[in-house]
Formats: C-alpha cells, structure tokens, sequence
C-alpha cells in the first residue's frame, strides 16, 4: 500500500530540513521518494510532520513495573479507559499497564522507546511485558555496572576479557546497550550502604566507581556498539551532586568513539538529578551551570534531562539506596527488590509539588538544562519516566520549552515555589525552542545516539514512522498559544508506524505487535568461550537458577529487530 | 524411611527440568525417562518427585459432560469445546478462576478470553497470599530475589511458615544450607531463627524457636518494633515471650549483617490478617536504618505468583480484576472469587488448575453446585465433582513448556520433557480454542442483530 502525506511543514533535522512544505511518501512501511498515482492521499496541508518520537530513556517494561503496579492500586485506578472496538482496557497513571503504556505513546506520535533499566536475571520478564506492549518498538538496556563479573573485571581492568562478557550478555538477554546505575553503590545496597563519588571504594570487592564507569565505555567502545554507555552517575539526588557528575563525564575524555552511528561516548541519563549544588537540602540549589557548560565543551557527552513535571507519581530506579534515602524522606511506602550478582532496585511513590521549594527548584535545574545546552543534539526530552513525572507529560514540558512567557507566568504566579528565583536561574532564561529543536531532541538526537540509522528520521528507506500533530508551525505563535501546543503534541493527527496508521485525530485506529531491538555482536564468539569457561563455575554456585533456564530463549522475542554488529568495527 | 534402590532402568535423562509444585520452582531437576514417562526424578524433594513421577495417578485422559442424569460422560473434544464456549459465551457474570498451576502462556489467552465476555479473573491469591498483597499495597514490599538471600543472609528468619514441610528445598537450595558467596561455609556462617506457636520440623533446624501465642503475632511484631526504636517494653510478658528474650533477639537482628524474612500463610491467616503483614514490613523497613533485612512471602503454587505478575502488567492488578463493566475493577471483597460465590453472583464458572471443591468453604462451593462450571485441570479432584464440563490438560513443566514466576519474582521457562497422553491437550491449546469459539457465537450474535 503507498500513502502520501500531502502539503505538511515537515520538520527533519537528520536530513536538514527546517520547515519545509512538502510532501512525505511511503510504501511497504518505508519512506519513499516517489509513488505512483494510486497512492493514497492523506491531507496534511500546512501541518507539522516530524519522524515519530524516540524516547532514549523511560521505564516502560519489567519487573520494576510490575511492582509499582502490584503495589499501588491507587494509581492503576487512575486513567481507567474501557476497552474500544480496537483498543483493550487502559490503567495507571504513573505506571501504566502494557496496553496503556503502547496506546499513549502512539497517541503522542512516538514509535520507539527505549527501556531504560533490564536486570538480566529478570531479562524474560522484560521481553514477556515488551510482547504486552503494542505499537511501539522496544529496544532493552542491560544493567552492567554492579554486575559481580563486571566489578571483578574492572577491578583487574581486563576491558577485553568486559567486552568479551558484554558481548555474551546482550546475546543471553537480548539487549541492546550497555546501562550503568549508581556503580558500585547498588552492590553496596547489598550490605544497605551505598558509595559516595567516583572513588569511594565498593564494599569488598576494593574497586570504584571511577574504574567500573571507565572499563565498561572501554569495552563498549572496543566492541563499537551502537549505543555508548548509559550512566545513571553515582549520587543521584544528593545536594551538591554536580561534582561528581562532571567528574564521571570527565573520566571518559581519552576514551576514542568507535562508532560511525552515533557521536557520544558517554550517554549521561535524567541529567537533572545529577545537577544539583549546595551542601544539604536547605542550601540546596541548582548547579545546572556547571553541568550545561561542561556538556558545551565537550562533544562527546549526550544526556537526557528526566524533567520534573509536578505531578503525583512513582519513582522507580535500580540506584535502591537513594530509593531509601527517600522512602526515609517522604515515609511513603517502600519497595526493593535486590537481584543476586547483579543489581539492586527501590521504588518509592513520590508527589512532586509546586509547592514545595526542593522540587520547584528541581523543576526549573531540568529546564535550566534544557535552555543552557547549546546544541539540542546533545540533550534529549525525557521525565525518567515515571520518575520524574509520567511520560503522558512530554507535550506539556514541549509548551514549557517552546514558551518563555509560560515559565514566567508559572514562576510570577506561584505555580512553583519562590525558591525558584532565588537558587535557580530559571527566570533569566528567555530562550524559546523552535520546531526544528524540538524535533531534535525529540526524535534526530536520540536516534542518533543510539546509533538508529531507519528511525527518528524521514529520509529514503528509513522506516515509515511519522507523526503528524494538528498545528501550523507557519501561523502558530508558540510562546503565546502554548496549550494549543500542549494539546496537539497529546493527540496526535496522524501517527504512522511501520506505514502502518496507528492514530488519527488523537485515537487509536489500529495496532500492532512491537518489536524488540537488540544488539548482536559478532566476530568474537571464540573469546567469549574462553570467558564463559571462566565464568560457568561462578556462575552455577551463586546462582540459583541454571544457565539453561537463565537464558532468554526466542520463544520470549515475537518480533526481533536484530542489529549486527562485528566488534570493533 | 525404607532404602529405595537408585533407578537404573531409563531411556534417556532430561536436564534443568522445573518443578511444578511449590513457588521455590526448583529448575535443577533430572527426568529419567522411559517409554514416554517419567520415571524417576533427581534433585527434586519428596512432594514434587511424586507430583511428577505420579502424573498417571487419577489423571483426566478424555473430555467429559456431565449428562441430565448428573454422571460424567467422555466425549469428544468438539462437543465438550462447543458446550463450553456456548456457556461462556452466555454468560453474564462469569467467573475464571485458577491459573497458578498453568503457565503465562496459557493466561495470556485467557485474559483475552475474560476481556471479551466481560469475566471476573481471580486466582489462588485470594484465599492464600491475598492478605500479604493488601498489606504490600499498604505498607511497602522490601524484597530479594533466593539467590541473595544464599549469598549474603546471615540471619534467616522463618515466620508463620513450616519450610521443611511446605517447601522442602527451600533451606537447602537459598537460605539457611547453601555455601553462598559471603558465606562460604553454609549452615555455619548463619542463624536460623522460626517464629511459630508449633515447634514445627523448621524450628527443629533452627538455632532460635519463638513459640509466641496463636494470634499472638501481631502483638509480637509490634514489641519487636518497639524495641528497635528504643522503647521499654511495659510488659514482662508479650504474647508469651519474656521481655528479655525480645530484647535480645531485636538487638541480634539489628547487629546482624543481611537478614531476611519468610513468611507463610500462618502469618497472614491469623486473626490480623493484612496487619500482622503490615507490621512485619514496618519491622523490616525499621531494621533497615541499622543494616540490611529483606522479606519473601513463601508462595505456594509454582506459578501463583505468575498470575498475579501478569495481570499486573496486562491490566494493573494482581487478582480479583473484573472486567464486567469494560475495564479492569479490582476491590477486595467485591471482585473476589469468595465473596462472588457466596454473594451467588456468577452464573458460570470455569476453574483452571485448581481445587475450589477442595478448599473453598462449604458456602462458596453451595453455589457451585448450582451453576455450570467448566473445569480444565490433569487430575481428578473434589472440583471435577462439582464439573459440568471437564477438560483435560496438560502437565506444565513436564508434558507442555511455559513460563512460570518464582516466588521471589525470577522467571523461568519451564520446558518439555515428554509427549502428552494423546487424548489430552495443551492448557494454552484449550483456553485459545475456547477464545476463538466464543469469540465465533459472539460474531454470529453480531451479525443476527
């Protein structure tokens, strides 16, 4: 079937196109450049059209999930939809179930989303909720950086024998990239301690943080796989904070990019959390300017914001100490979940509050990243869905970004605290993002990030994922007509995914299975034996499944994209 | 026990098997096979070896409708499939009950299945773990999975619960026997402590018995509690401990490096219920200001805590989720099994891998008498007598594979090792064909209108 979307304002920043008016065809669920007379036409006249959305970082699918879903029917009560003709049932708020959590991204105009967080054990646990997901395509990051492997690794700096390891991990649990959380501290939730900076060694295994961060981009770039590390840094949410982050971004200046898909070597993720100054929460305040300037100088670092929005939700991280920390905070109620060898997990219900300075505060340091790194190719629209706010929040944070007369409105009206003034500069910021940024750090930046080459763009040949929203960018004035903006990023006109139409008008006109994307290394499988003899013995006495069973067989994977890549190449 | 001779007589040996009996899914097991059976298992402990060894053993081989003179006849499975789509399909409260003996694989058809006709889906949990997960949704759920319980637990606390008896495996494969990687000696490196009125087979393996009263636990947690935050207890005496014994057991879990604490159903049926829960999460959260406690609750069926993972992922809610009105509705008291049943609400109700006749109270079953119930299971049980329509399955882990969940949260994919009896059919296979029949008359019923 060929389809034309006639006469939008199409915005494509990965092939240059700002704003132009013309017209995007597609056949056999590509982008084409031509078809022929029987195509159908579907009028977008004067329209904005983008590629559809890539989300680099959200918690969509696993056992995490699943446990804030257990335990708080409060919020599965929240955003009950009945089933449609087409559509299931939907729940949840902050934590959508799988059905839900598919239909909103499509109603948004996303098509690929990355879960952010899959610890291997429970790996078939993430696929089993992938399959549960319609519409959207799954790519899974690994979580490496407590792994016992890995810190015995990078205790020894044995990067070939990591990268070996990585490359046998991905394989066994089908995912895509290299995630790192807290290093060290997770394990250090082991004995209910966590570490503090880059060089306080991890309880026992006498390695740090600065030397786990620093192996595994090394492994990563020797393997060259398509994503660079992901880094949670340690002290996520600790006042004054900021130091170790620009630490951890610092450490992996010598390290060489060996990718031709993407232009970072570190991914720094939910950048917000980590850019925090003062000494505790009473001198607490934003160090947005540290952080923002680093990232200006240094090419070689992307990062996500993980955007407060305000908004009653559900915290959920593998970094459980700081999960605690605030559960000890709030005394709301507590959820960990520690898995052996290789990671630990908290969840904490959260309310973000307008009222309350430290998460005003915490608001405007995410927008003060936003407007203060230069080039939206290195940052990257996010809430750390659900922690920082349910994703079903990004057109909102979009209006804030593209209306400077909003923000002020929301900081003069006491829709945040004052506090914002004072420890933020927030209210000096009068940039205003335009189509083409928004589109960027939206959909070009992630997918170039994570070395998507068929996605986040409308180029020939790349996949027919597009989005179609309901204004016109030639006659919108953003800055003053920022619901209408708000609105149509939430409700989609069109939403294609795989030339397949998903959405129009905002509703759900059909669905279709998602896809797992996952990384295939090929080319060192006779070092990967020589790891796994070194491995199994370790591995059958401290586990406590077998490796057979522990295995993510395809029976878990319906619809694998699987991305080859020869390591080192 | 008498010597039993080790068996020699096999064809072939089947590896890395699971366990389909208790939640500990022991997945080490060893099938020795022989002519198409199992004849023999290694590893396993006593309850699961015979569950699996013995799946001939009153096994359901045919199809069967129970007839106008109330006797069970076989049939083929066209007719049965047919009547029990036609009930199903005209039903107005239906109620599927069930699950934690079958595999996800097969409830993801049946989630479908309830979605189209509008059904209420409950399982096990709402008679055994159901008070435990109230009181997660309560107070909190501070949980590990075994492994870090063999690897770092030096205290290991045993409550309401007879592991030796109910999850024989459970103390030598994850906690008190296992030489973990921080306790390299095993049994040595730990205390075991059993909190239990019964000097039970587990407290007998234990270093410390606390035989509080019956329904003395609620009390017990909260002196502990008290104690933990520093304040004198006014009582000698709480709950049949001597003051001085909870001071020092308190000031032993606070000093130790990793504890963890699991919990069976005798205490979350005693006469607190979800409380005596709350308070035991409240007590681990506690501990944890002074050093590392988890809990598990010790979940029965192998897969019981399955049912309650996916619906949790498919529609929000762990059990009891109603989707009469279009949308999932979860209300305890409201949309459990029980509470429909003696209400008399349902007007069919289909039960898989499960014993209701077995252990429902006499005023649920009373109902189930009286409506057509549909029963899909692998052997005779109390349910198949209160059966209209019995279809007989298949055994998960041994005859079909799928996915079951452990009760610490860990997935397993539970493979095949031997063919089915040829008349029987996969769960998954019965539970779709009922899907798409139903889904049939209700298209018919479309289109006549």
């Amino acid at each position: 079937m060929e389809y034309i979307i006639k006469n939008g304002i199409v915005y494509d920043p990965t092939n240059k196109i700002e704003g132009e008016k013309k017209d995007v065809m597609f056949k056999n669920g590509k982008i084409v450049d031509n078809v022929s007379s029987d195509a159908k036409v579907l009028d977008a006249t004067d329209k904005l059209v983008m590629a559809a959305g890539v989300d680099p970082h959200s918690h969509i699918a696993g056992p995490k999930l699943v446990v804030g879903r257990l335990y708080r029917p409060e919020d599965s009560r929240r955003g009950v939809k009945p089933k449609t003709a087409t559509t299931r049932a939907e729940s949840g708020f902050s934590i959508p179930s799988c059905p839900a959590t598919g239909y909103r991204y499509s109603r948004m105009g996303y098509g690929t989303v990355v879960e952010a967080a899959m610890p291997p054990l429970e790996a078939k646990h993430t696929h089993e909720e992938i399959v549960a997901i319609p519409n959207i395509d799954i790519p899974a990051l690994a979580l490496f950086g407590n792994n016992w492997f890995t810190l015995e690794y990078a205790k020894d700096n044995n990067v070939e024998d990591l990268a070996a390891f990585i490359s046998k991990w991905l394989k066994i649990t089908r995912g895509y990239g290299v995630k790192i959380v807290n290093p060290g501290g997770s394990e250090a939730w082991g004995w209910g301690m966590n570490v503090h900076g880059l060089d306080d060694p991890v309880p026992y295994w006498d390695v740090t943080s600065r030397e786990v961060i620093h192996t595994l981009a090394e492994a990563n770039e020797s393997l060259g796989l398509p994503h660079s590390i992901h880094l949670h840094p340690n002290d996520l949410g600790h006042p004054g904070n900021y130091e170790t982050t620009v630490g951890s971004m610092d450490l992996i200046k010598d390290i060489s990019k060996n990718s031709p898909v993407r232009d970072q070597t570190v991914h720094m993720t939910h950048i917000q959390y980590h850019s925090y100054a003062g000494t505790n929460w009473r001198d607490f305040e934003s160090g947005a300017e540290d952080i923002s300037k680093f990232i200006n100088k240094n090419d070689y670092v992307t990062c996500d914001v993980g955007q407060i929005t305000l908004d009653e939700t559900t915290t959920m991280t593998a970094d459980a100490p700081m999960e605690f920390d605030l559960h000890q905070l709030n005394g709301l109620k507590w959820a960990n979940k520690d898995i052996e060898l290789e990671t630990s997990s908290g969840i904490v219900p959260f309310i973000y509050s307008g009222r309350n300075s430290v998460h005003s505060v915490q608001w405007a340091i995410g927008l003060e990243m936003f407007l203060m790194v230069n080039n939206p190719w290195q940052i990257m629209l996010t809430t750390d869905n659900p922690n920082a706010g349910p994703f079903i929040r990004y057109p909102k944070v979009i209006s804030w970004l593209m209306s400077n007369k909003r923000r002020t409105e929301m900081i003069e009206h006491g829709e945040v605290h004052k506090a914002v003034g004072r420890k933020s500069s927030l209210a000096t910021l009068d940039r205003e993002y335009d189509f083409d940024e928004i589109a960027t750090i939206s959909r070009a930046a992630p997918a170039r990030a994570y070395g998507f080459t068929d996605r986040g763009h409308l180029g020939v040949d790349a996949r027919a994922d597009i989005a179609v929203y309901d204004i016109k960018p030639n006659e919108i004035d953003p800055s003053n007509e920022y619901e209408t903006i708000e609105c149509a990023f939430g409700n989609a006109a069109l939403t294609v995914k795989d030339g397949q139409i998903i959405v129009q008008d905002g509703e759900i006109v059909s669905t279709k299975e998602s896809q797992t994307i996952w990384a295939n290394v090929q080319g060192i499988e006779e070092r990967e034996n020589e790891v796994m003899k070194k491995v199994m013995p370790v591995f059958d006495k401290y586990y406590t499944i077998k490796f057979e069973n522990y295995l993510v067989h395809d029976h878990y994977i319906h619809n694998p994209i699987e991305v080859n890549i020869q390591a080192g190449k | 026990m008498a010597y039993e001779e080790p068996i020699r007589d096999y064809d072939e040996l089947v590896e890395n098997c699971t366990c389909a009996f208790c939640g500990c899914n022991c997945d080490d097991l060893t099938y020795l096979i022989k002519d198409g059976h199992v004849v023999g298992v290694r590893h396993a402990c006593r309850l699961g070896a015979s569950k699996v060894m013995e799946d001939m053993d009153q096994r359901l081989l045919v199809p069967m409708i129970r007839n106008d003179e109330g006797n069970l006849v076989e049939t083929d499975w066209d007719t049965a499939l047919d009547k029990a789509a036609e009930l199903i399909a005209g039903a107005v409260r239906p109620v599927f009950y069930g699950w934690s003996e079958t595999s996800i694989e097969t409830m993801k058809h049946g989630i479908k299945l309830g979605e189209l006709v509008g059904a209420v889906l409950d399982n096990q949990a709402t008679i055994c773990h159901g008070p435990s997960l109230q009181a997660v949704q309560n107070a909190g759920y501070p949980v590990n999975t075994l492994g870090e319980v063999k690897n770092r637990a030096d205290m290991i606390v045993y409550s309401g619960n007879n592991a030796m008896n109910s999850h024989p495996r459970h103390m030598g494969r994850y906690s008190a026997f296992p030489r973990g990687y921080f306790r390299k000696r095993g049994r040595f490196d730990r205390t075991i402590v059993t909190m239990d009125p019964r000097y039970t087979d587990t407290a007998k393996m234990s270093d410390i018995w606390v035989g509080f009263e019956q329904n003395g636990d609620y009390e017990f947690y909260n002196a502990m509690r008290a104690v933990l935050r520093g304040k004198k207890l006014k009582k000698d005496v709480i709950s049949g401990i001597p003051k001085e014994d909870i001071e020092e057991l308190v000031e032993a879990m606070k000093t130790t490096q990793y504890g963890s604490l699991f919990f069976g159903l005798g205490l979350t049926h005693t006469l607190s219920k979800q409380r005596s829960i709350d308070i035991a999460i409240n007590l681990i959260q506690d501990l944890n200001k002074f050093t590392k406690w988890n809990l598990v609750p010790m979940r029965g069926h192998f897969n019981v805590n399955g049912f309650n993972i996916f619906m949790a992922f498919e529609m929000g809610f762990p059990y009891g989720v109603d989707f009469s009105r279009g949308y999932p509705r979860y209300m305890n008291g409201e949309t459990n099994t029980i509470d429909l049943l003696t209400r008399e609400e349902p007007d069919v109700f289909m039960v898989i891998a499960a014993d209701p006749g077995a252990h429902f109270p006499g005023g649920a079953n009373r109902h189930l008498t009286n409506i057509p119930v549909i029963q899909i299971d692998i052997h005779w049980g109390p349910s198949t007598e209160l059966a209209d329509i019995v279809l007989p399955g298949s055994f998960i882990g041994v005859e079909a594979a799928g996915t079951s969940y452990r009760m610490d949260g860990v997935p397993i994919y539970m493979k095949k090792a031997i063919d089915k009896p040829e008349t029987c059919r996969d769960d998954e296979w019965i539970v779709r064909e009922l899907h798409e029949r139903v889904q049939k008359i209700k298209g018919e019923k479309i289109a006549s209108k």
